[in-house]
């Protein structure tokens, strides 16, 4: 039926038709709707039923728990601060109505991005933002404005991948990206106390004075006000949609290792990165943040979100077995570093992240130059 | 059996219709050819016109390159048809066979009183020389070159493969000629070999070979891949490899000094009616066994495996180097939000991206689609678990993409060839072309020698 209509359209969008111009888009479309009829050429005749629609769709899924979990907090957190009566679902709900717009957004406006841009090339439209559109809003503070998410999607995608070349080619981490953006560009909005939970920057809620994340609380040399573990893994704390929840995280890297969709090698990097550096800092500890125990680093701010979902980030990661785990650890390390060094922002996943994404080709480099001498020491001598 | 060497990387794809072991009887083929295209960077210079008539070891066409090396008829008979394709490119030369089969013959003598020399002319003038290939590159062996070793592979683990424990049955005495012939060649003679092979294998009994038992998923038959964890190739190094059926043809050239490349073949994959094993000279028209296939689907004729054979046709011949012929579906269709359904029972994964895993130890009706489109690469470290060497697939196809000659040397193009990369192409999500790739880097290697 609907292939009956495509068969029909088809002709009109191949190149130098009438709507040949809009080839890219069309083909987009068709092959979202069918898997293409394409067979193998060349090669080996039979692939794997694997491609990377499928891949982004993993990642999607591994998404949900985060998501999901991210509406009904912004509700409870709302309605904890406010002291307002709401059910369960009347929180969930609450959240999901804040959240909607701002997918809406980050799709719409990276979708359209990505599609000009392989039309303007000519190229098949690719699945990467599917995955980054999602992101994007799971990181943003519940109450950023949503034209600040159209234009930092826009910087991301545009400035992040697109003049790379396209999915695949990109140094950087399109959707920390487009948080830095924000970040840099109007720090207001994505840090302090009062953008984590949801209608705190009205003016009618200036009597409410909590609404920091444990991170900031930590940052600011308030340990005794930092919530129970308990909160703090599953997430019931004040943070970005959809960063809260170490167990929403780790349904996530349950899924995405599962499918073997992810790298466990970089998320153990991380893990142990972290937890090294945490302890190392207790034992030099001059200030009560220092001698906080490392695991709370695990479960506070995005460390297990950006683990998970950021840090393995196929493209912007090392691409080399090795080079995973230093990558990876690397990480783990710099998140307590500026965590616990940099007065200016508490939360230091996001900039490790971007950090190692720029190191990650270096190491890289490395690895395949170890690579290369040890296959040249194989050689016998007295050749 | 002390040493066996363990792979672990890999994948063993278990599909439907595998070859039973009986041996059926074919009709006379109607036609055979010898195609230029199975020898990789060949330059065939033609020395027989349509018409001529030819016998079982006739020359039909020699290499620009090395001119001694001559490829001959695999059986006597009229040159029916000369094939030429785009810029008169040879395609192939087709001998429709005679009834009577006679074969050109040379003068026996004692292999063991031969000289490297006498062997190496033998195998020139009885049109054997073209069974040897070497590394780097796979192309046929250059007479002149000694290698460091013959590598010998005594199984296939490709998908639907065929079992040499069937397959070469009764020729342990030839075989054995075989090894004797190669050993005036190389000082060293390697023969690997599975941990899963009957005791009643030929292989049990041949000496003159050190025997190296593999244990593993495919690619551990793959004649690359135990070279590499025997005595890997370096830089400058060359090795020789030859096919177990090949070394019997040998054995039977210097034996009875006439070209005689019959063999057992699997007739395997789905739209086979009766997968079973035939006896037939290698070049023969596929039609031959067109009576076991199911004519009613739009098939796929590939003379090989599943991973590495060649497209060939209904119409097509036998590949020199192959040992089966694998009929499978075509993929020409389209199928509605295929990447969503949540469990696509009716293909495979290597991944678990799909819940089929809940159902294991089923075997695959695999048809030709692609399932996808070709991106750029994203996902890593996919390939790896599938290639059991010490090698960088992905920065290797880098560097060919690159055109860097320099790298890929670095990175080891010389160890490896198609078929050792066939099931990182079979598993990429990107859809990256990997065997084609990979020959054109050496190609690239080899003009710039």
């Amino acid at each position: 039926m609907l292939r009956n209509i495509l068969n029909k359209l088809k002709p009109s969008f191949e190149k130098g038709a009438r709507f040949g111009f809009l080839h890219s888009t069309f083909e987009a479309f068709e092959s979202f709707a069918f898997v293409p009829n394409t067979t193998t050429r060349s090669g080996a005749h039979v692939r794997d039923c694997n491609d990377l629609k499928r891949v982004m769709t993993v990642v999607i899924i591994a998404l949900m728990p985060a998501l999901f979990f991210g509406c009904w907090n912004i509700g409870y957190q709302h309605a904890h601060t406010f002291g307002v009566e709401m059910t369960f679902w009347g929180m969930w709900i609450y959240g999901f109505l804040r959240v909607l717009p701002i997918i809406i957004v980050s799709y719409v406006v990276g979708l359209g991005i990505e599609f000009t841009a392989a039309q303007l090339r000519g190229h098949e439209v690719n699945e990467g933002f599917l995955v980054t559109g999602m992101l994007i809003p799971l990181i943003m503070p519940v109450d950023v404005p949503l034209w600040m998410v159209g234009l930092a999607t826009a910087f991301a995608v545009i400035i992040g991948k697109e003049i790379f070349g396209g999915t695949g080619m990109n140094i950087f981490n399109p959707a920390l990206l487009a948080r830095a953006f924000i970040f840099f560009s109007y720090p207001s909005h994505i840090s302090g106390d009062r953008v984590w939970v949801a209608g705190l920057q009205s003016p009618s809620a200036v009597e409410v004075t909590t609404g920091a994340t444990p991170l900031a609380e930590a940052a600011a040399g308030h340990i005794d006000r930092l919530p129970s573990t308990a909160d703090l893994f599953f997430g019931l704390i004040p943070g970005s949609i959809g960063e809260t929840s170490t167990l929403a995280a780790l349904i996530g890297a349950v899924i995405l290792l599962y499918t073997g969709v992810a790298s466990w090698k970089i998320m153990c990097a991380c893990v142990a990165g972290l937890l090294t550096t945490g302890f190392l800092m207790n034992w030099l500890a001059v200030n009560p943040y220092m001698s906080l125990p490392p695991y709370y680093h695990l479960l506070m701010g995005g460390f297990a979100f950006g683990a998970v979902f950021m840090a393995t980030d196929p493209v912007t990661a090392a691409q080399t077995e090795t080079g995973k785990w230093l990558y990876g650890f690397l990480i783990g390390t710099l998140t307590i570093f500026i965590r616990l060094f940099n007065e200016g922002y508490p939360e230091g996943m996001m900039l490790a992240i971007l950090l190692m994404n720029a190191f990650a080709p270096l190491i890289d480099h490395y690895v395949v130059a170890a690579h290369i001498r040890r296959r040249l020491k194989r050689i016998p001598v007295n050749v | 059996m002390s040493n066996v060497i363990r792979i672990r990387k890999g994948l063993t794809l278990s599909l439907k219709g595998k070859a039973e072991k009986v041996l059926s009887k074919l009709p006379t083929a109607t036609a055979y050819a010898l195609k230029p295209g199975d020898f990789p960077h060949l330059t065939p210079r033609l020395l027989v016109g349509e018409g001529d008539a030819v016998l079982a070891g006739t020359p039909l066409f020699n290499d620009k390159r090395l001119p001694e090396v001559r490829y001959v008829s695999p059986v006597s008979g009229i040159v029916s048809a000369i094939v030429r394709g785009e810029k008169r490119r040879l395609l192939a030369v087709v001998v429709k066979p005679a009834v009577e089969q006679e074969y050109l013959t040379h003068d026996v003598a004692d292999v063991a009183a031969l000289s490297r020399e006498q062997v190496v002319s033998l195998l020139l003038a009885g049109g054997a020389w073209p069974f040897i290939r070497q590394r780097p590159y796979g192309t046929v062996a250059d007479p002149s070159d000694t290698p460091k070793a013959i590598f010998i592979s005594g199984f296939d683990s490709a998908p639907l493969a065929p079992d040499t424990d069937f397959t070469l049955i009764g020729e342990a005495e030839t075989f054995q000629k075989g090894i004797e012939v190669l050993q005036k060649l190389a000082g060293k003679l390697y023969l690997g070999l599975n941990d899963e092979m009957a005791a009643t294998s030929i292989f049990h009994k041949i000496k003159g070979v050190e025997k190296v038992v593999f244990h593993g998923p495919h690619p551990a038959g793959n004649v690359g891949v135990q070279m590499h964890h025997i005595s890997p190739i370096n830089k400058g190094e060359k090795a020789w490899t030859i096919d177990p059926h090949h070394v019997i043809a040998i054995g039977r050239l210097a034996s009875r000094g006439v070209y005689d490349v019959s063999k057992v073949i699997a007739l395997a994959g789905s739209e086979v009616k009766r997968p079973r094993y035939f006896r037939i000279i290698a070049g023969a028209a596929v039609s031959t066994v067109s009576g076991y296939v199911n004519t009613s689907g739009h098939c796929r004729y590939i003379s090989g495996n599943v991973l590495t054979g060649v497209n060939v046709g209904a119409d097509g011949y036998l590949g020199f180097y192959d040992n089966a012929i694998t009929v499978i579906p075509e993929g020409d269709k389209y199928e509605f939000l295929g990447w969503a359904n949540p469990l696509r029972l009716h293909r495979y994964s290597a991944s678990r991206s799909y819940l089929s895993w809940i159902f294991p130890d089923r075997d695959y009706a695999l048809d030709t689609n692609i399932n996808g489109s070709e991106r750029a690469f994203v996902l890593t470290g996919i390939y790896e678990k599938v290639l059991p060497m010490n090698i960088l697939p992905v920065y290797l196809l880098k560097a060919i993409m690159a055109g860097n000659i320099d790298r890929m040397e670095q990175l080891g193009i010389y160890e490896v060839v198609e078929e050792d990369l066939a099931l990182c192409e079979f598993v990429c999500p990107s859809k990256i072309p990997v065997q084609d790739l990979l020959r054109k880097g050496m190609d690239l290697m080899m003009n710039n020698e």
